[in-house]
């Protein structure tokens, strides 16, 4: 795909010998939303996971293929620096439960270790900005992250992972765990991020697709069926598994 | 690519691997993993080592021979073998239906805000030191059963010969008596913990057909718990073979098989205690080792046997991917 | 005729519960009966001084002599101390390392061998550590046999995996989406666990720690061959050395009224110390796992 951040080509992830999802190929565009969508375990988070290399966090598992990262493949880089670039914020909200707000956010920056005082503290407030979650934590910045709500815990991973500025954020599921006043605020959330990032979100909530994506790929027993334009996919569909799930005629 | 300003600073993204770090981090934490295996490796291994002459000497005879003679320089460990069995069945058979009856008490019946405390409490049993039962039981226990106990049950059971000879509250009953106090907290801890585990569902189906409340824990929870429980004894067990201080306190320190449970006697862990640093000779020395082998691989059995039963019902090995 | 059964279960079931109470009260007499000995007998020889002084020679009191000098337990608290901080600082590197490598590499065959091993190295009677450390020193370095050294080593073997298992136990409270939290964020590895998941699980290792602490400095089997006890204070790490639990044992048995009393005042210390160790370490790992939960 021309202007694509991430490259997925002939994607195979293993979990023992059990294979989870099989020789995807896919593009995801800069400065995008993708979407990724399907039934439930059908291999999407195995995907997303794939991306910024947790999946070979897991024990015994294995990859095949190229994920190329503004053409070069992550594969044959260095975890950690993958990482740094592509952000994941997670299905449950997992702030650290022994740090405040502020050190949750500031984490990777320290522990990067190169950045003053005052740049930390502006990408903190930055990030927090970004999150939508500063005008609520501005006065207590020190109180630990578990004294927030759900909502905006899960605001707070998002700007805990965009103060590292990743080129690429993926979240999965990020709304699953939420109400739905928390969960319009995090859409809103995307469609402002995409000006900066290149996002890709898992969802198995299609409503939720059409509304935040500019792309969806559509999943089904691990493989890839369909992916194009939101909006073309969701109203041409071209294969007919994609044209059952989206019609809700999934057995 | 538009990226955010406010941020200064040099951008974040390293290509550079560094691998290094994790690399010696996971080489160090290796280090201390094999440690632990080496440890037991090592202990095993001397002790072997140590034992070769008294094995030469006496060969598998010294499992059999009920002997521990040092004037004539013979040694066979059935009398301090057969003090160690013996003084350990006395622990459970005390010992288990204490625990576990708690245990049941404290997880089922208890009212709620006296579980906790109370678990605590019996659990500080275990953090007594040995020595301080001894100690105990040189003042409370010993004289107590010498005059109270052991006359009555002379009383009573002496026709069965077990109960026979001087009262002393110096003998194997006594040690058994101090081991069944310290394995009750391990036992009632770990069946503890593994009734607590039974699920929500189990107690809720027996309840839902009427079961009276010892019936719903009777048929529904403890045959759950079956095999923790089991595992739990058979760690206590493990904890009444090797203890030593409290034994070598009140069991009289003799080096003969015992005839009676009123009888002075030895275990193994007391044989060593009393004989390891003051033996008349290489070959004694050997042989007081070579017990000391026998009784760890009797530990290591029971504790594996133990760990494997109660691995299956305890451990859940953390972590998902979501 | 349903009535009749319907309330004889109840009876039975009301027995079976007042006889489960009963077990659970008479476990409890035995450490009653230790504490209440412990402090009659021991409760009126405690003083700054006996904290400080040296034991004293072997005296019983005689009708028309000057009475028997009290002294102290300065020398096995020292030796206690001494003792134990050197088994802390050799097993806790050791226990704590082995738990991070059997965790945070699981799913590996040799994290749940070492993971084992531990759990079944925490059985092994206590004596035999004396045993294996008293018969390695004979064989390659007899002249430290009975010193702090040796004394220490013995309680290391105790506490190693004491402090593999608590340790490890605390680490697996952390929940593994921490630790996919702080990777994701590119930290290392191996920064995640130390900053990260041990930091997390603080307070629950410092409680392991402290319990596997309390249990070397109550142990007395593995240093009758080894730290072998002294009257006097610390001689050297190649000297033997005192401890309390030790001095418990070697005055209980004697037949000098001032020895046993200081004795008792020991068991006491020793009792206090140790049950202040598990409320607190209790109180730590609930209100941890609480947090975790809420979190
Ligand atoms: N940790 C794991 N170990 C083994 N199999 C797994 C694991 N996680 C997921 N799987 C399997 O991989 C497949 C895809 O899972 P996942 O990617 O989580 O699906 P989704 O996120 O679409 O619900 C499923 O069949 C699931 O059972
Ligand atoms: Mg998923």
């Amino acid at each position: 795909m021309e202007g694509a951040k991430m490259q997925v080509e002939g994607l195979s992830a293993y979990y023992g010998k059990t294979k989870a999802i099989s020789e995807i190929s896919v593009g995801f565009p800069e400065g995008k939303v993708s979407a990724i969508i399907g039934p439930s375990g059908c291999g999407k988070s195995t995907l997303i996971r794939c991306l910024n290399r947790m999946h070979e966090t897991l024990p015994r598992t294995r990859v095949e293929g190229r994920i190329l990262l503004d053409g070069e493949d992550i594969l044959q880089l260095d975890p950690v620096g993958v990482r740094r670039r592509v952000g994941m914020v997670f299905q449950k909200p997992n702030p650290f439960v022994t740090m405040s707000i502020f050190d949750n956010v500031s984490v990777a920056l320290r522990f990067a270790g190169r950045h003053s005082r005052d740049e930390i503290d502006r990408a903190v407030v930055r990030s927090l900005q970004q999150a939508a979650l500063w005008d609520e934590v501005k006065d207590r910045v020190d109180a630990p992250a578990v004294s927030l709500s759900g909502g905006q815990q899960q605001r707070l991973c998002i700007a805990r992972a965009l103060a590292a500025e990743p080129e690429v954020l993926l979240m999965d599921e990020p709304c699953s765990a939420l109400d739905p006043v928390a969960t319009a605020k995090i859409e809103v959330l995307v469609d402002e991020l995409k000006s900066h990032y290149t996002v890709i979100i898992v969802t198995h909530n299609m409503q939720q697709a059409a509304r935040v994506a500019d792309y969806t790929a559509f999943l089904y027993l691990g493989k890839l069926i369909e992916v194009g334009p939101t909006e073309s996919l969701f109203e041409r569909p071209k294969e007919r598994l994609t044209e059952q799930y989206i019609t809700g005629r999934f057995g | 690519m538009t990226r955010p300003t406010l941020s200064p600073g040099d951008p974040i993204v390293r290509r550079r691997p560094r691998r290094w770090g994790d690399l010696i981090f996971a080489a160090l934490v290796g280090v201390g993993g094999i440690g632990v295996l080496v440890l037991i490796l090592a202990i095993v291994g001397i002790l072997v080592d140590q034992s070769a002459m008294s094995f030469r000497a006496f060969g598998w005879g010294f499992i059999i021979g009920t002997q521990w003679d040092v004037k004539n320089n013979i040694y066979g460990v059935v009398p301090a073998l057969s003090g160690t069995l013996i003084t350990s069945a006395i622990a459970l058979l005390i010992g288990f239906p204490l625990a576990i009856g708690s245990a049941i008490f404290l997880t089922t019946q208890a009212p709620r805000w006296m579980r906790g405390p109370v678990g605590t409490v019996i659990e500080m049993l275990a953090a007594v030191p040995s020595v301080v039962y001894g100690f105990w039981a040189l003042y409370v226990l010993g004289p107590y059963m010498r005059t109270s106990v052991e006359p009555a049950l002379h009383r009573y059971l002496g026709w069965t010969g077990g109960f026979n000879g001087p009262a002393t509250g110096t003998d194997i009953l006594t040690a058994g008596v101090i081991l069944a106090i310290m394995v009750i907290p391990t036992i009632s801890a770990i069946s503890r913990e593994t009734l607590a585990a039974v699920p929500n569902s189990q107690k809720e189906a027996a309840l839902s057909l009427g079961a009276t409340n010892w019936e719903t824990t009777r048929y529904g929870i403890v045959p759950y718990a079956r095999s923790g429980i089991f595992g739990a004894t058979i760690l206590g067990l493990g904890r009444a073979l090797g203890e030593t201080m409290a034994v070598t306190m009140t069991i009289g320190n003799r080096d003969a098989v015992p005839t009676s449970f009123f009888s002075q006697g030895q275990t193994i862990s007391s044989l060593i205690a009393n004989e390891l640093t003051n033996s008349n000779g290489p070959l004694q020395y050997s042989a007081i080792i070579e017990a000391g082998l026998i009784l760890l691989l009797i530990s290591l059995l029971v504790n594996v046997v133990a760990r494997l039963l109660l691995w299956r019902v305890l451990r859940v090995s953390g972590g998902s991917t979501e | 005729m349903k009535f009749d059964r319907s309330a004889r279960r109840k009876l039975w079931s009301h027995t079976m519960t007042v006889l489960a109470g009963l077990c659970a009260l008479v476990a409890l007499i035995p450490l009653a009966s230790v504490i209440y000995q412990a402090a009659v007998l021991g409760g009126p020889v405690l003083s700054v001084d006996f904290l400080t002084a040296n034991p004293p020679s072997p005296c019983s009191p005689v009708v028309g002599q000057p009475p028997c000098a009290v002294g102290g337990i300065g020398s096995a608290i020292q030796g206690t101390l001494i003792l134990v901080g050197l088994a802390t600082a050799i097993s806790v590197p050791i226990g704590l390392a082995a738990a991070v490598f059997a965790v945070e590499y699981r799913g590996r065959f040799l994290g749940l061998a070492i993971s084992f091993t531990a759990d079944v190295l925490t059985g092994v009677p206590s004596i035999i550590a004396g045993v294996f450390i008293y018969t390695y020193f004979v064989i390659y370095y007899p002249v430290i046999v009975f010193s702090a050294l040796t004394g220490a080593l013995a309680l290391s073997v105790i506490m190693i995996p004491i402090v593999t298992r608590t340790c490890e136990e605390a680490l697996r409270t952390v929940p593994h989406s921490l630790r996919e939290a702080a990777l994701a964020l590119g930290i290392p590895k191996w920064r995640t666990t130390l900053q990260i998941v041990v930091v997390t699980a603080l307070p629950a290792v410092l409680t392991g720690i402290l319990l596997s602490v309390m249990r070397a400095a109550g142990e007395a089997a593995p240093l009758l061959f080894t730290a072998f006890g002294s009257r006097l204070g610390f001689q050297g790490f190649n000297n033997p050395i005192n401890a309390l639990p030790l001095l418990i044992y070697n005055f209980a048995e004697s037949p000098y009224k001032n020895w046993i009393s200081l004795a008792w005042g020991a068991a006491l210390i020793l009792i206090i110390l140790i049950l202040i160790a598990s409320v607190l370490s209790r109180l730590v790992v609930n209100r941890m796992v609480r947090r975790m939960r809420g979190g």
